[in-house]
């Protein structure tokens, strides 16, 4: 379980993430809304150690995130950002094989190769794994992000809108193969998301941001309904069953 | 593997130049005399371009920049203004009378302290951006360089000469009275992070990347400047500042070799460096005798590759 407790993060005068506090399962799928500059992203980076904090503290199976070693705690959570741009070219199995780092320390063994093609295959991307990613699609690019973070065979896998400027086809491939992480192979997901349906479809559990603090949370028919999101969003929705789904409108 | 036959070939290339060098010309008479001064020359070509090539490596992994060398970071303009420096508020006899390793040890001593506030000062901050540090770098640069002129300026010319004599780079006076000690400085500083080679290829994947695989991010990158504070400093203590082979050799070794992997990256780098100085050495010497230094062929030819670097970056 990860446990944030009253975090505080500030720029300057302004605070970005306002004494939050979060309790994230195992083996669920969370994912975190709101509006963009309501903290999400912060909060994401901060669980990870990419960034520092002003205050709080963050746990990790009750262990505070701070005194965790660099290696160890590659081994246990993989955090994924936006923003991919790479300065090396790489081929999809190289990056691939990157995210075996922790345990290898650069030199393969059979066992993290054994890691590797089960992540290829996890992605479809068996057939593209020779091939440079700038020669790959969008959709296959961010993929083989994923399979590099499966490949690290971490327990808490953070995934920072990990479907943006990807088409309806694309987005629902990563989806699905998030899905069958939790399902089959009991890993913790948590996902930054802009899209509203497909974290109503897709999600465990919901959490709504709004000016660094969290406005609500709880599963999807908590959240997903015309109150919740029209405070959070501040526009106005209709929420409707489709298919056993809840889908919102705010076109 | 294509690389490593590269590589191999690299390192013949090498092993030929070398013998040339030491060999071409020598007669029965001479031969004690010649390679008492060459053999040392040779040693010292290929500690500064060892240092070169592996520190302008390792500075454009961390900097995720391939158009960058280390004298960005204005270590080179602070060697020279310790130099002034010291003869500026002594005189020469004074820097005479420290003896060269004294001097060196200092001015090493002094670069990486230097080179730490400079980091520490930077990543107390929260935005750790690499390029900040790279602007306060080339901001201190012209500071240094500018306060050396100012003190050039004032001393006796007399004085001015000795500076002048480590402004240039030439391989001609080479300080090789240092030649042990920095040997030995700048074996100790790559044993000293031998065991973080292995973070480079993980490094170039830039800094979210590296701190998600369990890079401890800013010690390692401040180990490495540390390294190559003091690889630029024992470069630039031998034969001066030489701003761009560093920069045409590693872009080189990624052309020739075509792999991110810093193993062959970093020995590719330090023999095509190690094969121009050796090269343009000969050159130098034997061909042009000794009328035109080595380093205004290569920051010639390095100024040109620079700028075809920067019109291919910029269509991209």
């Amino acid at each position: 379980m990860i446990e944030v407790k009253s975090v505080v993060k500030q720029y300057g005068r302004k605070r970005v993430l306002d004494n939050v506090s979060l309790k994230i399962e195992k083996g669920k799928i969370t994912s975190f809304i709101g509006p963009n500059g309501a903290g999400k992203s912060t909060l994401l980076s901060i669980i990870s150690r990419l960034i520092g904090k002003d205050g709080g503290q963050v746990y990790l199976d009750g262990e505070l995130v701070d005194g965790i070693d660099c290696n160890s705690f590659a081994r246990k959570l993989s955090i994924l950002r936006q923003s991919n741009h790479l300065n090396v070219r790489l081929t999809v199995r190289e990056l691939v094989s990157f995210g075996r780092f922790p345990y290898s320390e650069g030199k393969l063994r059979a066992e993290d190769l054994d890691h590797i093609e089960r992540a290829l295959e996890y992605t479809q991307l068996k057939e593209e794994a020779d091939k440079y990613l700038d020669e790959l699609s969008g959709g296959q690019r961010q993929r083989a992000f994923i399979a590099m973070v499966i490949a690290q065979d971490t327990e808490y896998i953070l995934l920072d809108e990990p479907l943006n400027n990807l088409d309806v086809k694309h987005s629902v491939e990563i989806m699905k193969i998030l899905r069958r992480l939790v399902g089959e192979l009991g890993k913790t997901v948590v996902i930054v998301m802009h899209d509203i349906n497909f974290a109503s479809c897709y999600s465990d559990y919901i959490v709504a941001f709004n000016k660094g603090q969290i406005v609500k949370e709880g599963n999807v028919e908590e959240i997903i309904n015309k109150d919740v999101l029209e405070d959070v969003y501040d526009t106005n929705f209709v929420v409707q069953d489709i298919m056993n789904r809840r889908i919102c409108f705010y076109y | 593997m294509k690389t490593k036959q590269r590589i191999y070939i690299l390192s013949a290339a090498l092993l030929i130049l070398v013998l040339l060098y030491l060999l071409l010309g020598l007669n029965p008479f001479i031969w004690r005399y010649a390679l008492s001064l060459r053999i040392p020359k040779t040693i010292a070509l290929l500690l500064v371009a060892s240092s070169i090539a592996f520190s302008s490596t390792v500075f454009q992994t961390l900097t995720n920049n391939r158009i960058l060398t280390p004298s960005v970071l204005g270590l080179d303009s602070l060697y020279l203004f310790i130099q002034s420096l010291i003869v500026f508020l002594f005189g020469s006899s004074t820097l005479a009378r420290l003896g060269e390793n004294f001097n060196f040890i200092l001015s090493v001593g002094l670069m990486v302290a230097f080179s730490l506030l400079l980091f520490q000062l930077l990543f107390k901050r929260e935005e750790r951006n690499i390029f900040f540090l790279l602007l306060v770098g080339l901001v201190m640069g012209t500071f240094f360089q500018s306060l050396s002129t100012f003190m050039q300026v004032l001393i006796d010319p007399n004085e001015f000469l000795v500076i002048q004599n480590r402004m240039f780079a030439s391989f001609n006076n080479m300080n090789t009275e240092i030649l042990w000690l920095a040997l030995i400085i700048s074996f100790l500083a790559v044993l000293f992070t031998l065991k973080d080679l292995k973070n480079l290829d993980i490094l170039s994947l830039g800094r979210e990347n590296a701190i998600n695989l369990g890079v401890d991010y800013d010690f390692v990158v401040k180990k490495f400047l540390v390294l190559i504070s003091i690889l630029v400093s024992v470069s630039t203590a031998l034969v001066g500042p030489i701003t761009f082979l560093g920069l045409l050799v590693v872009n080189l070794a990624r052309e020739l070799l075509r792999t991110f992997r810093h193993k062959y990256l970093i020995v590719g780098a330090i023999l095509i460096a190690s094969i121009a100085l050796t090269f343009g050495q000969l050159i130098a010497e034997r061909l042009l005798n000794f009328s035109t230094p080595i380093s205004i062929i290569i920051n010639f030819i390095g100024g040109l590759y620079f700028i075809f670097l920067l019109l291919k970056e910029s269509k991209i």
